[in-house]
């Protein structure tokens, strides 16, 4: 499944691949990969099929909405759920659904980011390499991870297992440099943290996130992202960590000080402002 | 300025994101004292307050709630007639910004508290909260708060059997950052690429569907509940007269403890880095965002200004959504902007010309004076392209991509040329190791 990728021809490697010094130059433009074409079917093997059940959820979703197109997006990351990737059986079902053409729906597949036009890995691992994470570390971090996986952007190990992508601002600033796998955020990350994280991954562990659920494939938060989930994994989901330092820094600063909003405002621990 | 936490007052108690501890700490008393009250009543309350929108633009939220036709009475046709929503921008994603995760994450219904009051203003029975894919964790925590809402009669049918019936629908982004684009979102949401739509009409007017919408921030629906009841002159001790209440500034990059500091608008820097410890030891303030990668950068001479929607603009940015990114003396503004803009060729949607041909070719020449292969005419041309693209597109987007560029070269054209005559980065630590050029980087 190793995706050599029509467009690619290393043209993010010589933007991002380089190591060292704080200061790499970047190489030439590189404003996005226009990825595999949506009306080749070459459905590799081991992706399953959708099904009469994908059919079912599909039409929950329309359901939720005034106007049935509403729902293409979740749609679109529910038949992702299901193939790990918006197939053309996922594009025809959901025009089939919404009385739309391909043309139409893949029109709006190749505008999305999150939606896969390859079979994406077990674990999506999206770098920040926007300016800020960039200069705190991520354009590092990416240079390693690239290295340590042996592959580009938006492109997936051989095993099947990862996907590697650089990602534009995942607003978490104030936790930077920040990864997420399959989304959920891996906080103030290093080389050695990531990489290390990679290594747990690929012995068959799951790290914790430092804010988010425990951790499952790319295809299961697929499912959620869609609004389907097993109300046991819901219910593991909900209670994931979700502040850090960062988030309560404010806070912490506030009550040490005593400060807080004017009188007659929001139930406040006792104690006047000054 | 102390400090003012009301929006993010909950982030730290225990289970903060349910029912039951959004309920001991004032939740949902702001509803039920909505529901006492005529529609137009809440509005007025909004617009003494001046709450002006957190999502970027400042907009008088009142205002906008407002501008939604409501039919007269034997009316029978008109835009009043038509079904009203609302549509919560929670597709947060600007660089720099990052307050509104956290909010959907540790306090989820201090938004949806907010978006019951603001429907039940603008007579919506439907409210649809668009948040960004990406965010999994606000997105689970989100719907759980609206199944519970749900459950205690706060949504559906009859809430709090005032007879009043809302329906609300939390909807999944798929990653493009334009979607934060109120109009883009719009399109989004109707299932289409997301790309701007030409105003007018406003949404207002013409929304989802064609119908009279409402589209607030999270911030700015967060923010409703507590005015509504303390009151307006209670948001408006803190802050501007015309500019108040609380922002919650995302204080990042390289300070000593980044981070979210709520305090009252207009707030400056030079106090915000005594909150957060200060820059990084051993460096010094070089350039900074007020409010994301969209507004035009500031330096060390703007420690004093007062960062709320004017005081920026009087300074000549924008007060966007508080995200004050730090860089210091260590940073390359060249690196700095052409990361930046490497984001805007990204996101462009394409539908403007100006915008989708413009960004890539600045990411060109600013890797090439990144390079120190470029010549001062490229400096200049840069600024040339940006005058082709400010105002000429459909949307803010493209104006935006141009703030870092044309601010970068007004407060540090030096430091472009410089890396033309060294052939690279004064800053690059290789070449620092000579004198005369360590010497050309720290003038910059």
């Amino acid at each position: 499944m190793t995706e050599g990728g029509a467009g690619e021809s290393g043209r993010h490697s010589a933007a991002y691949g380089r190591h060292g010094t704080a200061h790499t130059v970047a190489g030439p433009v590189d404003i996005g990969d226009l990825g595999a074409s949506l009306t080749e079917e070459a459905v590799p093997e081991d992706v399953p099929p959708l099904t009469e059940q994908t059919r079912r959820e599909a039409r929950e979703i329309i359901a939720r909405y005034p106007r049935p197109r509403s729902a293409l997006l979740p749609m679109l990351h529910l038949v992702q759920s299901v193939q790990g990737y918006v197939s053309s059986a996922g594009v025809a079902l959901c025009a089939e659904e919404l009385n739309l053409t391909k043309a139409e729906v893949g029109a709006v597949v190749t505008f999305y980011t999150m939606f896969k036009r390859r079979p994406a890995g077990e674990y999506l691992i999206s770098v920040c390499t926007n300016t800020l994470c960039g200069f705190l570390g991520g354009e590092e971090i990416y240079a390693a991870i690239q290295e340590q996986l042996g592959v580009q952007h938006d492109q997936t190990t051989t095993d099947g297992q990862f996907t590697l992508e650089h990602a534009e601002c995942l607003a978490a600033c104030d936790y930077a440099p920040v990864v997420t796998v399959n989304y959920e955020f891996y906080d103030q990350q290093s080389v050695e943290s990531t990489t290390a994280l990679v290594d747990a991954l690929r012995s068959g562990d799951r790290p914790a996130p430092t804010r988010g659920a425990p951790l499952c494939s790319f295809r299961e938060t697929s499912r959620e992202i869609a609004g389907f989930g097993s109300a046991q994994r819901t219910a593991a989901a909900l209670v994931g960590p979700s502040v850090g330092e960062p988030s309560l820094a404010g806070l912490r600063l506030a009550a040490e000080r005593g400060e807080q909003a004017p009188a007659g405002g929001p139930s406040a621990p006792a104690g006047k402002d000054a | 300025m102390p400090l003012t936490p009301v929006l993010s007052r909950r982030w730290n108690d225990p289970e903060s994101w349910t029912l039951a501890a959004y309920e001991r700490t004032d939740g949902y008393l702001a509803l039920r004292k909505a529901l006492t009250m005529q529609p137009d009543e809440i509005t007025a309350v909004i617009k003494d307050s001046n709450l002006r929108g957190r999502g970027g633009a400042g907009f008088p939220t009142g205002m906008k709630w407002g501008f939604i036709p409501q039919a007269k009475p034997g009316e029978t046709s008109g835009p009043g007639l038509k079904p009203k929503y609302l549509v919560v921008n929670a597709d947060e994603g600007e660089p720099g910004t990052c307050r509104d995760l956290p909010q959907m994450m540790n306090d989820p219904h201090s938004m949806i508290e907010g978006i019951v009051i603001a429907s039940f203003a603008i007579r919506a029975h439907l409210a649809v909260i668009y948040v960004r894919g990406e965010a999994v964790h606000a997105l689970r925590r989100v719907r759980a708060a609206v199944d519970e809402a749900y459950a205690a009669g706060y949504l559906g049918n009859n809430v709090l059997m005032s007879g009043y019936d809302l329906e609300v629908v939390v909807h999944p982004g798929a990653g493009a950052y334009i979607c934060g684009e109120e109009t883009a979102l719009l399109d989004s949401l109707e299932g289409y690429r997301g790309q701007p739509r030409l105003k007018p009409p406003f949404p207002a007017v013409s929304g989802l569907y064609s119908s009279p919408t409402v589209v607030n921030n999270v911030g700015t629906l967060a923010s409703v509940p507590p005015i509504l009841l303390n009151g307006a002159d209670w948001w408006k001790q803190m802050g501007p007269e015309v500019s108040p209440g609380t922002s919650v500034y995302s204080v990042t990059g390289r300070v000593v403890r980044p981070g979210q500091y709520e305090a009252p608008m207009g707030t400056t820097l030079r106090e915000l880095l005594e909150m957060c410890g200060g820059v990084r030891e051993g460096h010094s303030l070089k350039f900074w965002t007020p409010g994301g990668s969209s507004t035009p950068l500031f330096t060390d001479e703007h420690l004093d200004v007062a960062l709320d929607f004017d005081g920026v603009a009087a300074a000549g940015s924008m007060n966007g959504t508080s995200a004050l990114m730090i860089f210091d003396d260590g940073d390359c503004i060249v690196r700095a902007v052409g990361r930046w803009i490497k984001f805007y060729a990204h996101e462009s949607c394409g539908k403007c010309t100006p915008c989708r041909e413009g960004n890539p070719w600045m990411v060109q020449i600013l890797d090439r004076i990144e390079r120190g292969q470029a010549t001062e005419e490229e400096v200049d041309q840069l600024l040339d392209i940006c005058d082709n693209i400010l105002g000429r597109s459909f949307c803010a987007f493209g104006d935006g991509a141009v703030s870092p560029v044309l601010s970068s070269i007004q407060y540090f054209r030096q430091e472009y040329l410089d890396h033309l005559t060294r052939g690279g980065c004064p800053l690059d630590p290789e070449l620092a190791r000579q004198p005369e050029l360590a010497a050309a980087g720290s003038t910059a």
